[in-house]
C-alpha cells in the first residue's frame, strides 16, 4: 500500500547497532550462492534474531529526543497514507473562500468503516516536490480557515470529525501574520470546542504548538507511541530557552513532549502502540490500529446528545493543568 | 480597598528597577526620543511619554485603577494550581525564577482580575503583567483568566482584557499550551450569555496569547505602536532570512489589516471601553462616577477623542 515502504530502509543515528547487523545480514545473503549454504543460513538466522533483538532493546528506552527522530522520520506514515487506507469515497474539499488553498492542512469527506465524516489533517509531504506542495505541514491562516470550513460543514451535516495532526507548527511569515494567523488558530480552536458532533485526533507525528491544538482540541485526543506534543518544537525551544537551536535534544527532554509524557498530565486520552521499531517499520499495521481506535472512541461517543458532546470536550478542557499527578 | 493605598504603585517600582533610591531613578528615558520625564508626571500622564506620545508599559494595578469608577475595584481570587509539574530547569530552576518573579512583582502569577464599576455599569477586567515572567500564560494565568470570565458569567457583567504576553510559559511545556483551549471555553460561555467581551492588546502580545482568547473578542482594541502577533518578528526573520518592513506586527498595521477594530491611545482607552460597554448592553454611561478617578491628572478623556482613536 505504501510506495515508501519498497525503499531502502533509512536508519536513525541510535540505530547504528541495528543498521550494523542488517548490513552483514545482507552482505552473508550476497555470498550465499557459494558452498558452506548451511552455514551461511544459520549465521543469518542469527544475526536476524540479534538484529530485531537489539532494535527492541533500542525502542523500549528511546530518549525523548530520540522519539523526536521517529516521529519525524522521512518513512513515518503521513495523513496521506491514514487517508488512503482508512478513508473510502475521499472527496477533497479546497479553499478558505477568503483568500487562497492551503494544502498544508488536507481536508475533505468521505467514508470511514462505512459511515460518512469530515477528515481534516496536516501533511508535510515526503518528496521535495510534495514538501513544497505541503509546505512541510505548515499552515497559513487559510489553512485553519478551511478547517474551520469544513467544520461547519461536519456540523450542519451531523457527521464527527476525524483530525490528523503532524506539524512543527503554524508558519511563521509576513503573509501569514498580515493575513492574521493567530486570529485563525484561534478561531479554529473555537470551532472545534463548539462542535456539536464527536471529534477525535491523533498526534501521528509531530504536535507542534498553537498550529496542532487548532485542530487538536477534540472530544478524544489519542497519541502515537513515538509521537511528539509540544508547546514549541525542540529546536524553537532551545532557541527561546538557551538562545541555541542546537540543544534541541536538551529542550526536547527538559520540556516533556512524548506521548508517555502527555498522558501523565492527563492531557491526552490514549496512547496508540507503534509496531517495534516505530510506524514506518509496518505502516499498515499502526495505521490499521489507529483506525481500530478511532472507531472504538467514536462509538463510545455516539449515544451523546449534542449538548453533552459539547460538554464532554468543554469538562475535558477545563481541567486542563489541573489534574496534573 | 486599603491594599491599593498600602502597596502604592508596586508596578512603578518595577519600572524603575531595584536601585530607585538614586535620584536619576526618578526620571525615566523615553525609548524612542530620549526625552526624560519625572517619574510622577509620567504616573499622572497614563505612563504615556507626553512628548513623543509613546505608551510605556502600565503597572496591572495602575491599569485597572484606570479603568474603574474611582479608581476602586474588588480583586477577584485567582485558583492555586500544580506548581512545576515539568520539575523544569534550564539554567536556572523554574521555581527559583517563579520566586524571583513574585519577589519582584508582589503579585502571585501574571495575571490579575478585578470587578468594579464603569461609568456605572459592573464590568470585570483582567491585566497581564508584562513584568511576571513576561506575561507568559501557565497554568496560574489560564486558570485566572478563565476564573476572571466565569466570575464575569455569573454576575453578567461584560469582560475587559488587557492583553500582555510573551506567549505560552515554555517552563510549564504542554500544560501551558492547553491553557489556549481551556481560556477558550471560558471565551464561549461569555458569548453564550450575551455578554460583551473587550481585548485591549497593549505591548506587547504574542504567541499562544494571541492564538487563543486575546483574538476572540467581541471587539478588538490595541493601544499605539503595540506589538502583536502570532510568531515573533525573531522568528520570521530566522525563517525568511529577510528584513521585516517597517511598522510590521504593530497595532497600526493590525488594523490596517483588519485584524482590530480601533487602535486607542492610552488617554481614550477608559472612555471607549465605557462606550462600547454601555452600547453592547443597552445602557446609559453614569458619568459622574468617572469625574473622580484620582489617578489620572490627565487630559479629559473625551475631548480629542475621534480623531486621535482613528490614527
Amino acid at each position: 500500500m505504501l510506495e515508501r515502504s519498497g525503499q531502502m530502509k533509512s536508519y536513525l543515528e541510535f540505530e547504528d547497532p541495528v543498521a550494523e547487523l542488517d548490513g552483514r545480514i545482507a552482505e552473508l545473503r550476497a555470498i550465499g550462492d557459494d558452498d558452506d549454504r548451511g552455514n551461511i543460513s544459520a549465521e543469518i538466522e542469527r544475526l536476524e534474531k540479534k538484529a530485531s533483538q537489539t532494535l527492541v532493546e533500542i525502542y523500549q528506552k528511546l530518549t525523548p529526543w530520540q522519539k523526536t527522530q521517529v516521529a519525524r522520520h522521512p518513512m513515518r506514515p503521513h495523513f496521506v497514507d491514514y487517508l488512503k487506507a482508512l478513508i473510502s469515497d475521499f472527496t477533497p474539499l479546497a479553499g478558505d473562500r477568503n483568500y487562497a488553498e492551503d494544502a498544508a492542512i488536507v481536508g475533505g469527506i468521505g467514508r470511514f468503516k462505512g459511515a460518512s465524516v469530515v477528515v481534516i489533517g496536516q501533511e508535510k509531504g515526503n518528496t521535495t516536490e510534495t514538501r513544497l506542495k505541503h509546505n512541510f505541514g505548515m499552515a497559513r491562516p487559510e489553512g485553519y480557515r478551511k478547517a474551520v470550513r469544513l467544520m461547519s460543514l461536519a456540523e450542519r451535516f451531523s457527521l464527527p470529525v476525524l483530525c490528523f495532526v503532524d506539524t512543527a507548527g503554524a508558519y511563521p511569515g509576513i503573509g501569514a501574520e498580515e493575513r492574521g494567523q493567530a486570529e485563525a488558530i484561534a478561531r479554529s480552536t473555537d470551532a472545534s470546542l463548539a462542535l456539536g458532533v464527536p471529534n477525535i485526533a491523533v498526534v501521528i507525528g509531530e504536535g507542534g504548538s498553537g498550529g496542532a491544538v487548532a485542530i487538536a482540541t477534540a472530544n478524544r485526543v489519542m497519541m502515537l507511541e513515538h509521537s511528539i506534543y509540544t508547546v514549541a518544537s525542540p529546536e524553537a525551544s532551545a532557541s527561546i530557552l538557551w538562545r541555541d537551536s542546537t540543544r534541541a535534544a536538551d529542550a526536547a527532554t527538559a520540556m516533556k513532549v512524548t506521548a508517555q509524557d502527555l498522558k501523565r498530565f492527563h492531557v491526552i486520552d490514549q496512547i496508540i502502540t507503534e509496531p517495534t521499531g516505530g510506524a514506518h517499520r509496518d505502516a499498515a499495521t499502526v495505521i490499521g490500529d489507529v483506525g481500530d481506535a478511532i472507531s472504538a472512541n467514536l462509538n463510545e461517543l455516539s449515544a451523546m446528545s449534542p449538548e453533552e458532546i459539547r460538554r464532554d470536550r468543554r469538562r475535558k478542557f477545563l481541567a486542563m493543568g489541573t489534574l496534573v499527578d | 480597598m486599603n491594599w491599593i493605598t498600602n502597596r502604592l504603585r508596586p508596578g512603578f517600582r518595577n519600572l524603575l528597577g531595584p536601585k530607585r533610591d538614586t535620584p536619576e531613578n526618578l526620571w525615566v528615558k523615553c525609548p524612542e526620543t530620549g526625552e526624560m520625564v519625572f517619574h510622577r508626571d509620567l504616573v499622572a500622564n497614563l505612563y504615556v511619554i507626553p512628548g513623543s506620545g509613546y505608551h510605556l508599559r502600565m503597572p496591572a494595578e495602575d491599569r485597572l485603577r484606570s479603568l474603574f469608577d474611582e479608581g476602586l475595584f474588588e480583586q477577584i481570587q485567582t485558583p492555586s494550581v500544580p506548581v512545576d509539574p515539568l520539575k523544569f530547569r534550564d539554567e536556572r530552576r523554574y521555581v527559583d525564577r517563579l520566586k524571583d518573579a513574585r519577589a519582584k512583582t508582589g503579585r502571585e502569577d501574571a495575571v490579575l482580575v478585578g470587578v468594579g464599576t464603569l461609568d456605572g455599569l459592573k464590568v470585570t477586567a483582567a491585566v497581564q503583567d508584562f513584568d511576571f515572567l513576561g506575561g507568559s500564560l501557565g497554568m496560574a494565568a489560564g486558570a485566572a483568566v478563565v476564573a476572571g470570565m466565569q466570575s464575569a458569567a455569573r454576575h453578567r457583567t461584560p469582560f475587559i482584557m488587557f492583553a500582555a504576553s510573551g506567549g505560552a510559559r515554555m517552563q510549564e511545556g504542554i500544560l501551558s499550551l492547553m491553557q489556549m483551549p481551556k481560556t477558550t471555553v471560558a471565551v464561549q460561555e461569555l458569548r453564550e450569555l450575551g455578554l460583551p467581551y473587550i481585548v485591549v492588546l497593549t505591548h506587547p502580545t504574542t504567541g499562544g496569547v494571541t492564538a487563543s482568547y486575546a483574538m476572540l473578542g467581541d471587539v478588538q482594541i490595541a493601544e499605539p505602536g503595540a506589538l502583536i502577533g502570532f510568531a515573533g518578528p525573531r522568528v520570521i526573520e530566522q525563517t525568511i532570512r529577510e528584513k521585516l518592513p517597517p511598522g510590521f506586527q504593530r497595532a497600526e498595521y493590525l488594523h490596517e489589516h483588519g485584524m482590530v477594530d480601533l487602535v486607542v491611545p492610552r488617554h481614550n482607552l477608559r472612555s471607549t471601553l465605557s462606550r462600547i460597554c454601555h452600547l453592547l448592553v443597552k445602557s446609559e454611561p453614569v458619568r459622574a462616577a468617572a469625574a473622580s478617578v484620582p489617578m489620572p491628572e490627565a487630559p479629559e478623556p473625551d475631548t480629542a477623542e475621534p480623531a486621535a482613536a482613528d490614527a
